[in-house]
């Protein structure tokens, strides 16, 4: 095992540019992550956010049409979306898929099981999996019921959230990223989601969250807080950033992106 | 086009030797009805894919009319293991095993417990007056096609089971019809009969199974009536050789406050047809009926549902799933009529179909008619493939195409499967469907 050191960039966003049939969305995005870091990602609808987390993930329908993103050294936009879970990435989604008839164990040991055997891991056994299972289970507090459902088919909006969280748990990313997450949670949903997040965080791993509201930011303190308008980063600062958008909105920036 | 008689010689000529050996020995009522229908069929013949004709639009029978098949008059010799290798089997169920379409009573178990059961050539034999009532008397008998009447031509063996008021049937009773496959092509015309006095529960399973890839023709009828408040579950399976040719129908009669639930499952066949009737004629009788048809090759599998709401407040379930894949072709033709006074009718029909294959082909046709006010209905057909987002989704877990596909396919599968309450049939179906589910990479 290679020892992880604070501070190696584990992402690298360069000038990245996308679009979505012919419509660019992303133009120009620079964002560094350290190891260990914790990086919040503001904006108003529709600025991008969502087709940045997804372009990292490997959705396919988006076209880079320039920059570059490397991922542990790595071109990351030249792996398959499996090769990338495979090496650490996780995206919570905004709006997590229902699978009709695949039941939640069998999808989530499929994906453990490639997630180790791609890391030269052994495969865990119906037991032992079922253990780990258990474990991050209760970390997000979900019913065992959940787990012998179709994959969110019928869940309610926070139990998709929370399943995210476990799956995330389950997976143990190098590099997380949370689109969204704490949105359309209640007030005990947010903080087990909160309190899930904090313990996988490490100093082995990073989180790129996805938020519209500064709360989650009193659960999860971040090290930097960016705000993207339009598809490019406006503004990057600490954690008071965000307060100073709960304050005063989008609007701000946008005039002085304008001057 | 209508078929030419010469193409019928066969059967002709197996009529009169049936009818002079076996017929003569059953009891007068039995040899006209038998009779009327010879001369029903002769009228008839197999219907035509021609205009007009919406059951049959889509399936083409004329290799049923075209190929040689003779009467199978005896049972060939087959072990019970050859059965219990290829066939479902629990010997927590009631077995009763047919070969050819012939009682074997060695290899069936002997009705114990409190459920009524005897092969339909004993139970004529015995003069068992439930036969005359029930023979023919399910519902639209009047309407029936070629292969009803050729079946009842040639009614001689089957089942015929019994559920008194009030019973609560102890085991789940199966009917397993086998076919040799033996070097000569022949017919089969199996007959049940099911009777549920009211407030009785009982499980059925029906399975047809080949055991060699060859030619035969079964040509299957259930009549199922249902007294008021009785309860069934009927479960149906097709796993035939893929060379055979099967026509099958259930005719369910429901009175008030029965419950009907089916689940069909269909693997293999080469023509397949299965016609469902429920008459739904009393009030507060409800249906659910199920069913999973995966095809492959060139196989051809038509299922035809007939629901009839006829009461008030009556309820009615309709889904089917489809995996298609090579050649194959599948038909879905599901009609649900809500008569003049059925009114509270609240009735859903969907038919999903998995097309794995730009060569298979499915022919989705719900169709509704209502003629009451104050109804529920909704149907829905839906052929196609996965979406991408879903595949999206899977590969964020690390799973690659294949993977994730496999694992869609086999959960669109198991949806139905996992339905089956009994455990050893549902456990028979999860490794003869799910694991004979194709490698495939959906791709976009
Ligand atoms: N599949 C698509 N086809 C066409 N346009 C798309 C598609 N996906 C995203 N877009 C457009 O790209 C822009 C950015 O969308 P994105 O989802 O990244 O925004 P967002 O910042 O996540 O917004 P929100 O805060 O509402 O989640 C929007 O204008 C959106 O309409
Ligand atoms: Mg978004």
């Amino acid at each position: 095992m290679t020892q992880e050191i604070k501070n190696s960039p584990v992402l690298e966003v360069i000038d990245l540019h996308v679009s979505i049939e012919d419509k660019e969305i992303l133009k120009g995005v620079n964002l560094t992550v350290n190891i260990g870091e914790v990086h919040a990602i503001m904006g108003p609808n529709g600025s991008g956010k969502s087709t940045l987390a997804n372009v990292l993930a490997g959705r396919p329908e988006y076209t880079v049409t320039g920059g570059q993103v490397l991922y542990k050294g790595m071109d990351l936009l030249s792996m398959l979306p499996e090769l990338r879970a495979r090496e650490g990435i996780f995206l919570a989604f905004q709006y997590p898929v229902e699978l009709p008839g695949v039941r939640t164990w069998q999808f989530l040991k499929a994906s453990v099981d490639a997630i180790r055997q791609h890391r030269g891991e052994k495969v865990l056994s119906v037991r032992e999996f079922d253990k780990l299972l258990d474990e991050k289970r209760e970390i997000v507090e979900m019913d065992t019921d959940l787990v012998k459902r179709s994959v969110n088919e019928g869940f309610s909006g926070g139990e998709k959230k929370r399943n995210e969280i476990m799956q995330m748990a389950l997976l143990d990313p190098t590099l997380a990223l949370l689109d969204e997450t704490d949105s359309g949670l209640d007030i005990d949903a947010l903080r087990i989601v909160s309190e899930g997040v904090n313990k996988v965080r490490s100093d082995k791993n990073a989180f790129v969250l996805v938020t519209h509201y500064q709360r989650i930011l009193n659960y999860i303190t971040p090290d930097y807080v960016h705000v993207l308008v339009d598809g490019s980063i406006v503004r990057s600062g600490g954690r008071e950033l965000a307060l100073e958008l709960e304050d005063k909105g989008y609007e701000w920036l946008r005039d002085q992106v304008a001057v | 086009m209508t078929q030419t008689l010469t193409k019928y010689q066969q059967y002709e000529t197996d009529y009169k030797s049936f009818d002079d050996s076996i017929g003569s020995g059953q009891p007068e009522w039995l040899r006209s009805m038998r009779l009327s229908a010879w001369s029903r069929f002769q009228e008839l013949g197999f219907p035509t894919a021609r205009r007009g004709n919406e059951p049959w639009k889509y399936t083409n029978v004329g290799p049923i009319a075209d190929a040689s098949l003779a009467l199978a008059t005896k049972p060939a010799q087959v072990t019970l293991d050859q059965i219990k290798a290829t066939a479902p089997w629990d010997d927590s169920w009631l077995n009763m095993v047919f070969v050819d379409g012939h009682y074997v009573s060695e290899y069936s178990g002997s009705a114990s417990g409190n459920v009524t059961v005897t092969s339909l050539a004993q139970a004529i034999a015995n003069g068992d007056e439930l036969v005359e009532q029930h023979l023919g008397q399910a519902p639209q008998f009047e309407e029936a096609d070629g292969f009803v009447s050729l079946n009842t031509a040639f009614v001689r063996d089957g089942a015929v089971l019994h559920i008194k008021q009030g019973v609560t049937a102890d085991k789940p009773v199966h009917l397993l019809f086998v076919s040799s496959g033996a070097d000569e092509a022949t017919v089969s015309h199996p007959r049940v009969l099911l009777v549920c006095e009211a407030n009785s529960k009982a499980t059925l399973i029906e399975s047809f199974v080949g055991l060699d890839e060859n030619v035969y023709f079964t040509n299957a009828i259930t009549e199922i009536s249902m007294a008021s408040g009785a309860e069934l579950q009927h479960y149906r399976l097709m796993q035939e050789s893929e060379k055979s040719f099967h026509v099958g129908s259930a005719r369910v009669q429901q009175e008030s406050d029965s419950v009907y639930r089916s689940k069909v499952f269909e693997r293999k066949v080469g023509l397949g047809r299965f016609d469902l009737y429920t008459n739904m004629d009393g009030e507060g009788s409800s249906c659910d009926l199920k069913g999973l048809y995966y095809t492959s090759g060139s196989q051809h599998v038509d299922n035809y549902i007939n629901i009839n709401h006829q009461k008030p407040h009556s309820t009615s379930r309709l889904y089917y799933k489809g995996i298609l894949d090579g050649k194959s072709r599948a038909v879905f033709g599901g009609t649900v009529y809500v008569q003049p006074g059925a009114i509270k009718t609240d009735s859903r029909q969907e038919d999903k179909n998995l097309v794995l294959s730009p060569d298979a082909e499915v022919d989705s046709k719900p169709a509704l008619f209502i003629y009451a006010d104050d109804v529920v209905c909704g149907h829905g057909a839906t052929a196609g493939n996965i979406d991408q987002d879903t595949v999206f989704y899977m590969r964020s877990r690390g799973l690659d195409l294949e993977a994730a596909s496999r694992q869609l396919i086999y959960g669109f599968a198991d949806e139905i499967i996992e339905a089956v309450e009994d455990d050893g049939l549902r456990q028979y179906l999860e490794k003869l469907f799910l694991e004979s589910l194709p490698s495939y990479k959906f791709e976009f």
